[in-house]
């Protein structure tokens, strides 16, 4: 699927902002005015408040959440319970959701990986016919939103009768124009082309210059590519909402729709098998977990990734 | 952009079909899950449930049915205050960051703008539900001082374009700002410093130097927040489902298209609705990579 628009797919500016912060920079020495102080605080308190707050509801009784304030944390007991009660919801639906969220999304990286890594180096080493073709035919593909063929995709899907497999979702997952863009720019600024013309006169074959010298030289734009492929996928609601009918094969964001149907405050025609808020904000913590986590320990590669992937210049 | 530090722009040429044999795959899925939904779509689109040519009867349809405009009006109004918001903010964060005389504030400023991304998708409007409930929310005083006292009031149908764009700019703007930050950073210190020399301030220096140099990325940024808007649906999707029919299923196109393919059985119709949408997706997409230069297809 083409990249989702809400989070910018990060083609970076140039790989001079890799120098940002050098001595010759003219703002230091400084005070900070306070107005701008205030401002960037404030805006903190909104992205970081709802993230704190999701944490700590996880840890109270929907009463406490209630009445308590909001940003003390419950108890390890009342965490243990809301774990219990959310992990016996529909027989540990909530396991089920997160493995297809797993699945899915893995497989379809393996898949995008295998694909758009070479396509990307072919484009950009390569010449053959259609070649401009597809480039283009690339662009406009990533450039689209990421809900523009979910209608479509379903009638196509129906048509060959493959609704309900998993492979409706996995493989329209694997296809990641982004990533082939993201390939193609670094092989076509990165790759020294006295390498592959030294590597060609030794007699080196096509496959083995990409295994032999192109491939390990890429190993940064595989993992930029794998990651934003990852997130995407995880994070994807509408495709697997339409192309789905049962809920054991739900991926975990469309289970949190389910979820979210059994809670009374929120629906009040909700059963019997009712869900309180403490053990929705769990599982949307668990939903979470994989991409934060990501997010966290590659916040450093990610930016430099983003900012050196880039413009072709 | 210079053209000295590529060696060359010829490509290596080798005998036989290697090109063809790296993208193969690639062009499978293509055509897979890019051109032949859309060409069937266009196809149902056309046809009516008996498979003959329709003519434009299902874009008449769609049109004229009494959820349409309020959808497109809806959608309009939405995408209005995405768009302001995202390019006074997202430019507007991004500048002030930049001057921040910390560089160690700075990275742990853009760290936290940036975590609410992992909560993309169905995570994100949870989230905000509970924001927005005024008796769970942490800042039930704020709602509460501005007369909502139940979330039924919150979510009242006005108020759901500033709701929708809060949802959207907190889980997005963060990645915005990170860019146009880094895109900052590529403005030579030198045009800062003889600008400051020439009696420059905050402002002048911001409106006449960098905002126009950033020009090409707010662009890039608006243009993929236009698309991605049009094709609002999780959003209006899950909030009718927590708001007991406050916010209707019908609040935006795409779940208009959706409600005409599962709840009308009419595909035809469902589909006439995602080619306008396919075809705003595709004019933009194109126009952009025709006319920016951002992506040179060499």
């Amino acid at each position: 699927m083409p990249t989702d628009t809400r989070t910018p797919p990060l083609v970076g500016a140039s790989t001079r902002a890799a120098h940002a912060g050098s001595p010759r920079r003219s703002r230091a020495r400084k005070l900070p005015n306070p107005l701008s102080v205030l401002v960037l605080a404030l805006f903190a308190v909104f992205f970081v408040l709802p993230v704190l707050w999701l944490l700590l509801a996880a840890t109270k009784t929907d009463d406490q959440l209630v009445h308590g304030n909001p940003l003390s944390f419950g108890s390890w007991d009342a965490l243990g319970d809301n774990w219990s009660a959310l992990t016996t919801f529909g027989d540990g639906a909530i396991f089920r959701w997160l493995g297809n969220s797993a699945l899915y999304s893995f497989i379809a990286l393996a898949i995008t990986l295998c694909v758009a890594i070479p396509a990307g180096y072919a484009l950009a080493m390569t010449e053959f016919r259609g070649r401009r073709t597809l480039l283009v035919a690339t662009l406009v593909v990533m450039l689209m939103p990421n809900a523009t063929l979910v209608v479509p995709l379903f009638l196509e899907v129906n048509a060959v009768h493959l609704i309900g497999s998993m492979w409706s979702i996995i493989l329209p997952y694997s296809f990641y124009p982004f990533g082939v863009y993201l390939t193609y720019i670094y092989f076509s600024t990165a790759l020294p082309r006295d390498l592959i013309d030294a590597a060609k006169l030794d007699g080196c074959s096509q496959f083995g210059v990409f295994s032999h010298i192109a491939l390990p030289l890429a190993a940064p734009i595989v993992a930029l590519v794998g990651f934003f492929s990852f997130v995407a996928n995880w994070t994807n609601y509408f495709l697997p909402y339409v192309l789905l009918p049962e809920s054991g094969q739900f991926p975990v964001q469309v289970g949190l729709g389910t979820l979210l149907d059994a809670v009374p405050q929120f629906n009040p025609t909700a059963g019997t098998a009712a869900v309180e808020r403490p053990e929705l904000a769990l599982a949307t913590l668990l939903a979470i977990t994989p991409v934060l986590v990501v997010f966290l320990f590659s916040q450093r590669f990610l930016v430099a990734g983003m900012l050196a992937g880039a413009t072709k210049e | 952009m210079t053209t000295a530090t590529r060696p060359s722009r010829r490509r290596t040429r080798w005998p036989g079909r290697a090109g063809h044999l790296f993208v193969a795959a690639y062009v499978v899925l293509l055509v897979a899950f890019g051109v032949v939904p859309t060409v069937y779509a266009i196809y149902f689109a056309f046809t009516d449930a008996g498979d003959r040519f329709a003519g434009v009867a299902n874009f008449v349809e769609a049109a004229t049915d009494f959820r349409y405009f309020s959808a497109v009006g809806h959608v309009a109004l939405y995408l209005l205050c995405w768009l302001v918001s995202l390019v006074v903010f997202v430019v507007g964060l991004a500048l002030v960051l930049h001057r921040l005389t910390s560089r160690a504030a700075g990275t742990a400023l853009r760290l936290f703008y940036y975590i609410p991304g992992a909560l993309a998708g169905a995570a994100s409007v949870l989230v905000w539900l509970f924001m927005l409930d005024p008796s769970v929310s942490p800042v039930s005083f704020l709602l509460r001082a501005s007369g909502f006292d139940t979330f039924g009031e919150v979510v009242a149908p006005g108020h759901l374009p500033v709701l929708f764009t809060m949802i959207a700019f907190w889980t997005g703007a963060g990645g915005w700002i990170v860019v146009m930050y880094g895109a900052l950073n590529t403005i030579s210190p030198d045009l800062l410093e003889a600008a400051r020399i020439d009696g420059a301030g905050t402002w002048q220096t911001a409106w006449r130097i960098q905002i126009p140099l950033l020009r090409k990325w707010i662009v890039y940024m608006v243009i993929l927040a236009f698309a991605g808007g049009t094709q609002l649906f999780v959003e209006p999707q899950l909030l009718s489902q927590a708001s007991v029919g406050v916010a209707g299923r019908d609040y935006s196109l795409n779940q208009l298209s959706y409600d005409f393919a599962f709840q009308n059985d009419n595909v035809n119709t469902a589909a006439a609705i995602s080619v306008e949408l396919l075809v705003i997706g595709v004019v933009v997409a194109g126009v952009f990579v025709a006319r920016s230069g951002f992506f040179d297809a060499d």
